[in-house]
């Protein structure tokens, strides 16, 4: 019997003084040795409740077993019956409130490292395996038109083109990954396994069409009569929220999309690359989300003195993911809980020159469970900081219901679906990932490009019997 | 990938490019315009489209070389390409229901405000047009506005070249003289653009102007291109370029446009080097971008 206490395997992490100015990737995996030696921890639960608390049900006693036999590449086999893209899930699934939630060994001591054991059968693949024959079903010359690369639409065109469909995919940014690519950064998830992906998609026959924005160059009725039999919207949810607070329209203040857009797929840490950016002195990021951590990360290693971290509740309602937090903190971000933003302050010539905040107290609990933030009064204090980057949550992008009326949106421009096969209110339309249900996360998204994939070719199918 | 068909420089600043891009030219309208990016190592850059042809397939672009990214269009022929262009993006401008209109241009501006003469005057429209210049050297497109619209009135600052002063004092001009329009469309320098719709203003004739803020996606995603409309924040690529006149805050979009500036200047100064070995390249008539 495995000793219970035992805590996991930790990975090994470049030094935090030394990677808050670097882009390179700060977990560094395990070696084969701590491979096993975690994999031992996992008790082989017959009912696996990990499994059931994955989005897409991944096998994880059966995957972890085979690590512990040494058997690398069964242990990816293994995992890619159910999911395609174990080198990006394992570095940036929330395991915490998903998979290792659920593990037993977590009760007595750490759970089980699912998505580092994920990770490392991944790595091991790739390094392995750098160019692999995918297995494919015979061409059947229908048409299916995906639309966003991020991944949802990676892991839809994907599934399509395994079953033999000729699947094209349009892209509206240059380079393919939605999110991805322009939003979670280099020393999260590098890009090379983006790369790794989009090189899968066409050797399985996937056409990618890039800086083709949908709704714009082309409508979906004119995909129709091009002859795509079936399309399948994976759009995403980029457009920022601001506060409506005093001094937003500064200069110095960016919605953590813009930001992040220019550093990650534009490049601007790279000094080769023409992407203009403020040289900050001081930042302030407002929100606590990952998108939130990665702006703050960011900003630190574009080269600011200071970061502030400001978010309206307790570190205990952060929703980022804990190792992101984590990691944020030792490299010196600075965290203001329970404050608020009311205004940013003008340097007088149109530049930000601080951001006013108040400090807020957590309330009762309201119906969804979350306690309510109040205003302190008289607790108003400003951080002196030239640049203010705005993390607030974003909604699904809006060009494609502005281009098609006939698309149902919700309240908030959520693509409205049939949950069991994610057709929407057009004939021959589905949708799934962020443009669905608004900002969630990645592996959602994938559930949901497989699950599109599945009801594409099922709908498909009985119309060609 | 998109070919460059046709270079003709306008003027002493400003070029034009005419780019095969038949799927842009085929949807495209007056008032959207287009992101390029030149190379790998570029930045995306929006650029009205200032004519378009669907039976030749392509689109025309206009542009001053002032930015790094200018400068580097500058140095390309025809024949050369470039690596991504998006579009067509932005709404097209409304004119639905117009009979009369005037048109003015400041500078750069009368190359976006040419597809919009063209297409109204070509859809029965009486169009006055007022373009203005710095000085006599600079005037372009004469004789393309000319084919284009009613009554065409040009101004330079220096009275050099057609009448002196500036668009504003022949726009009051004709309002005050009695000519009646329902839509006036400026587009110039934003300084240009406030001081038309403060003339219009007292004459409660409907200004539309076209904004030209920083943009990335041009899809609605990054929020750059916000700009403040009757005190609300609305995104330029998606709900614009085009925006009510006597309602937008200028001065806010001044100083965002000017964020980059400096280091526009200082990039430029770094990157000098390489602009120095492209054109030497093209010169040599050698390496091409590609
Ligand atoms: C900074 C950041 C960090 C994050 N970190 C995490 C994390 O650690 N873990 C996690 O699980 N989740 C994370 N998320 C959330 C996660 O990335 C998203 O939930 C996920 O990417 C959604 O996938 P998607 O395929 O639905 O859309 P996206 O990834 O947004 O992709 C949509 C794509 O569609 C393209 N597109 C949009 N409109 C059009 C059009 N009209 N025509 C053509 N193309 C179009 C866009 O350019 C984009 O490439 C993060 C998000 C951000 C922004
Ligand atoms: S350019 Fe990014 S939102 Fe308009």
């Amino acid at each position: 019997m495995a000793d219970m206490t035992s805590p996991r395997t930790s990975m090994p992490e470049r030094d935090p003084r030394l990677r808050r100015r670097t882009f390179e990737e700060v977990s560094l995996g395990y070696t084969e040795e701590m491979a096993v030696a975690e994999a031992n921890r996992c008790l082989q639960c017959k009912h696996a409740p990990c499994t059931a608390g994955c989005p897409v049900n991944v096998r994880i006693p059966e995957f972890i077993a085979k690590i512990a036999a040494r058997d690398f590449e069964g242990a990816y086999q293994a995992i890619t019956q159910t999911h395609g893209a174990p080198a990006i899930t394992g570095r940036v699934c929330p395991q915490e409130t998903q998979c290792e939630a659920k593990c037993v060994r977590g009760i007595k001591s750490e759970p089980v490292a699912i998505g580092r054991l994920e990770r490392f059968a991944a790595d091991w693949h790739m390094a392995q395996k750098p160019a692999f024959a995918l297995p494919k079903l015979p061409a059947n010359y229908t048409h299916v038109a995906v639309v966003g690369s991020g991944p949802a639409g990676l892991t839809c065109a994907h599934d399509l083109a395994q079953l033999g469909y000729a699947v094209t995919l349009f892209e509206s940014f240059h380079t393919v990954g939605g999110v991805l690519v322009y939003g979670i950064p280099e020393f999260r998830l590098p890009k090379t396994i983006i790369r790794r992906a989009e090189a899968d998609l066409r050797s399985l026959g996937v056409q990618i069409k890039t800086n083709t924005v949908v709704g714009r160059v082309v409508t979906l009725d004119e995909l129709m009569e091009e002859g795509y039999r079936a399309i399948f919207l994976s759009t995403g949810a980029g457009l920022p929220k601001f506060m409506n607070i005093s001094g937003e329209g500064l200069a110095g203040v960016y919605s953590a999309n813009e930001y992040l857009t220019r550093v990650n797929l534009m490049h601007a840490w790279n000094p080769d690359y023409e992407t203009p950016l403020i040289k900050s002195r001081s930042v302030a990021v407002v929100g606590g989300g990952n998108v939130a951590m990665d702006a703050a990360r960011c900003a630190m290693r574009m080269g600011a003195d200071e970061v502030h971290l400001i978010y309206r509740r307790s570190e205990a309602e952060m929703p980022a993911r804990a190792e992101e937090v984590h990691h944020a903190k030792e490299e010196g971000i600075q965290f203001h809980f329970l404050s608020n933003p009311v205004a940013v302050t003008n340097n007088g010539s149109g530049h930000a020159s601080g951001l006013t905040c108040v400090k807020m107290e957590l309330g009762e609990a309201d119906s969804s469970g979350r306690r309510t933030a109040r205003t302190l009064e008289d607790s108003e204090f400003t951080l002196k900081v030239d640049t203010v980057i705005m993390a607030l949550g974003t909604s699904p992008n809006p060009l494609i219901r502005m281009a098609d009326p006939n698309l149902n949106v919700d309240r908030k421009g959520c693509i409205i679906v049939d949950e069991q096969t994610l057709h929407t209110s057009r004939e021959g339309v589905y949708a799934g990932g962020d443009a669905v249900t608004g900002a969630a996360t990645v592996i959602l998204a994938m559930g949901a490009g497989k699950l599109a994939a599945q009801s594409i070719a099922r709908a498909l199918e009985t119309q060609s019997d | 990938m998109a070919r460059i068909v046709t270079k003709r420089r306008l003027n002493p600043t400003v070029t034009l490019l005419e780019i095969e891009s038949p799927m842009i030219a085929h949807k495209a309208k007056p008032g959207q315009f287009v992101i390029l990016r030149v190379d790998e190592l570029g930045e995306r850059i929006p650029l009205t489209i200032a004519d378009f042809d669907s039976i030749r397939g392509t689109v025309t672009i206009m542009y001053q070389s002032v930015g790094l990214t200018t400068k580097k269009l500058d140095l390309l022929e025809s024949g050369d390409t470039i690596l991504d262009l998006v579009g067509p993006l932005g709404n097209p401008t409304e004119v639905d229901h117009v009979k009369r209109a005037v048109v003015i241009g400041g500078g750069v501006g009368c190359a976006i405000a040419f597809p919009q003469a063209k297409f109204l005057y070509r859809a029965g429209v009486h169009v006055d047009v007022i373009i203005g210049f710095r000085n006599k050297d600079l005037v372009f497109l004469e004789g393309s506005f000319r084919k284009n619209c009613t009554n065409l009135y040009i101004t330079t600052d220096d009275g050099s070249y057609g009448e002196k002063g500036f668009v504003t004092t022949k726009l009051k001009e004709l309002l005050d003289a009695g000519e009646q329009y329902d839509l006036a469309i400026a587009i110039g320098p934003v300084p240009m653009m406030r001081f038309v719709a403060e003339t219009t203003k007292p004459y409660g004739l409907h200004t539309l102007v076209s904004l030209n803020p920083v943009m990335v996606d041009g899809t609605g995603m990054c929020g750059g291109c916000r700009v403040k409309v009757d005190g609300t924040v609305k995104f330029a690529c998606v709900d614009g370029p085009d925006f009510d006149g006597h309602l937008v805050d200028y001065d806010e979009l001044m100083t965002r446009n000017a964020v980059y500036r400096d280091q526009e200047t200082a990039a430029a100064e770094v990157h000098r080097c390489r602009l120095q070995a492209l054109s030497d390249a093209a010169m040599m008539g050698g390496a091409r971008n590609g």
